[in-house]
């Protein structure tokens, strides 16, 4: 029998907290769910710095992405099987799509992507085309299905009910990771019926569609969306963990650059670098290794590198307070002047956060086509944009809401050891006291 | 301190107004592409490259009051207008990113319909592939724009266009 077709002798089932179970019948997925290059989703977490604001959420991307797979199989399974609008050929490449949108991802991605100026879309990729594990067996499927089941995750694949399964603004993705991190996070946030919404999803040329009846349960998904954001993603808390993160990636580079003698050659990082990682060398770093420097750099001569290790590894974190940007930029060039007079570089310790630095986004109703909206399948078979039939989506998809915070290191404003007078007029802009 | 929302700010002021979201993201995506230091992360989208980045950035810059967006009703839909306030222009004088050639470049954009620089757009996203394989991708991935030929000619000479502006002054 061909390969993409083979099932395997018995069903395999990961138990899941989420879903209960997670299903695998064919063979592909579960020789891809073997591969290093998936395994290795194990090492790196869901949520990345947030498990020192919610001590739960040490879920890894390893169980997001089995998540995502089972959602999808449930959706081509058990409610687009034997409509007209769907291709039952489409199926496992949906699955497989599913599974890997991940795979990319590195150790505390958001963070590396800034300071090292990478894209882990870039790298998913490189794994499902390059050579690998994976992309062996998804070239057994056939020799063009790597790169179909690649386009898919890149959106950029000719079917767009297939790209908009796996992502849209109600996608499988959106869909586990909601209900996932609430999980994990332990805040009663983030739970919504996702069963009732699968049941009133429908295929349609471009996008799957949701029938009208359905109104309700996804209105409770965009609530979902909108208060995971703010209370979850964008925990003040998390962002000054992110910060410091940041911030240490940014002071190994300078000294990097500087010729730095560091105590144990932090071989991982130079391809990082000199900003020229091969597939190979980004396959080697997981959250384990990056954890591991960040421990021994504890004990570097460079004091801010060593400093801001001991913060991050000890959770010994920034405070903030909140920041207008409109109000206060003069304000925060005053308080540079001021940090440096002090002795404590501003452009480590002194940071200023805002709403758009994360990776997270709120439902859009797509005015002017920028993005695609969720659309309501009426009783005509007419399609309506969500907003324009729920008064509740409209009322926070309209809204604009932004925060910016100023990040700094309490304790050393209260060191009095040096610097006093200085440091107290700090501590008085700031209004500490 | 947000270099990012700077170096955005200093985009609008160049371009003097922008109208319409769709051509605000394409602009930019198109100047990214044209190697000018703007950091927003874009993605395939329904309707061609896409950054929530930026979107979000151009709300935090319209909250603070450096942008002013108007919203016009046109026809069955809402358009927007954005242009720099007096406080963008004090707040540049401390932060204005230098960015040369970009007022040049982005005056150009800005006279283009966004149906043009989506088409411009979407080539310039597929630029690793060769030309044949770009024109396909149009073609399918952008079935419902019915861009023709001659269209897609014109977007590969404009970039070659822009690119020109870039180097030679």
């Amino acid at each position: 029998m061909e390969y993409a077709k083979q099932k395997l002798h018995e069903e395999k089932v990961f138990k899941d907290p989420v879903h209960r179970y997670v299903h695998v019948r064919d063979r592909v997925i579960w020789d891809l769910i073997g591969t290093k290059e998936f395994q290795r989703l194990r090492r790196i977490r869901q949520l990345g710095t947030t498990y020192l604001t919610f001590h739960g959420a040490e879920h890894s991307r390893f169980n997001h992405s089995l998540g995502v797979y089972e959602i999808i199989r449930r959706i081509v399974d058990d409610v687009f099987a034997g409509r007209p609008e769907w291709n039952q050929d489409d199926r496992l490449l949906s699955l497989c799509a599913a599974l890997l949108h991940d795979l990319g991802h590195g150790p505390f991605s958001h963070s590396f992507e800034k300071v090292f100026h990478l894209d882990h879309e870039h790298f998913t990729q490189a794994i499902i085309l390059g050579d690998t594990e994976v992309n062996e067996v998804l070239t057994k499927v056939g020799p063009d299905f790597p790169k179909h089941v690649a386009e898919v995750i890149a959106k950029t694949y000719k079917n767009k009910l297939v790209v908009s399964l796996i992502s849209s603004q109600i996608d499988a993705d959106r869909m586990d990771y909601l209900q996932r991190d609430a999980y994990f996070t332990g805040v009663s946030y983030g739970h919504f019926d996702m069963e009732r919404i699968l049941r009133v999803m429908r295929p349609r040329e471009d996008q799957v569609v949701i029938k009208q009846s359905g109104m309700h349960a996804v209105e409770d998904y965009i609530m979902s969306r909108y208060q995971m954001y703010w209370q979850v993603y964008f925990h003040p808390v998390t962002r000054s963990a992110e910060v410091i993160l940041t911030k240490i990636l940014h002071r190994a580079k300078e000294l990097h650059e500087e010729y730095y003698s560091f105590k144990q050659s932090p071989i991982h990082f130079y391809s990082l670098f000199e900003e020229e990682v091969s597939l190979q060398d980004y396959l080697k770093l997981d959250e384990a290794v990056i954890m591991y420097y960040f421990q021994i750099w504890q004990e570097e001569e460079d004091p801010i590198l060593r400093d801001l290790c001991e913060r991050f590894m000890n959770r010994n974190l920034f405070k903030y307070v909140e920041f207008d940007p409109a109000k206060e930029y003069k304000k925060h060039s005053e308080l540079e002047v001021l940090f440096k007079k002090a002795g404590i570089d501003p452009d480590y310790y002194l940071v200023v956060d805002s709403s758009s630095d994360l990776p997270y986004d709120f439902y859009r109703p797509g005015e002017e086509e920028e993005r695609l909206p969720i659309h309501l399948l009426m009783r005509n078979d007419e399609l309506r944009e969500l907003s324009r039939q729920s008064d509740i989506v409209d009322s926070i998809s309209g809204k604009r809401r932004t925060d910016h915070k100023l990040y700094y290191p309490v304790d050393l404003l209260y060191d009095e050891s040096t610097k006093k007078n200085i440091k107290r007029q700090i501590r008085t802009i700031l209004e500490l006291t | 301190m947000l270099k990012d929302h700077a170096k955005l700010m200093s985009a609008f002021l160049a371009s003097g107004e922008v109208v319409g979201r769709k051509k605000l993201q394409k602009m930019i995506f198109i100047a990214k592409k044209l190697e000018f230091p703007f950091q927003e992360k874009f993605q395939f989208h329904f309707y061609g490259p896409y950054s929530e980045e930026l979107t979000l950035r151009v709300e935090e810059l319209c909250n603070m009051g450096f942008i002013s967006e108007v919203k016009e009703k046109k026809g069955g839909y809402y358009q927007y207008r954005y242009t720099v306030t007096k406080e963008g222009e004090d707040f540049l004088q401390i932060y204005e990113k230098d960015m040369p050639y970009l007022q040049d470049c982005l005056t150009d954009m800005n006279v283009q319909s966004a149906r043009f620089l989506e088409l411009v757009s979407t080539v310039l996203y597929f630029d690793s592939l060769p030309k044949e394989e770009v024109v396909e991708k149009v073609f399918t991935l952008k079935s419902k724009q019915k861009y023709t030929t001659e269209e897609i000619d014109e977007a590969f000479a404009y970039i070659e266009g822009l690119k020109g502006k870039k180097i030679v002054q």
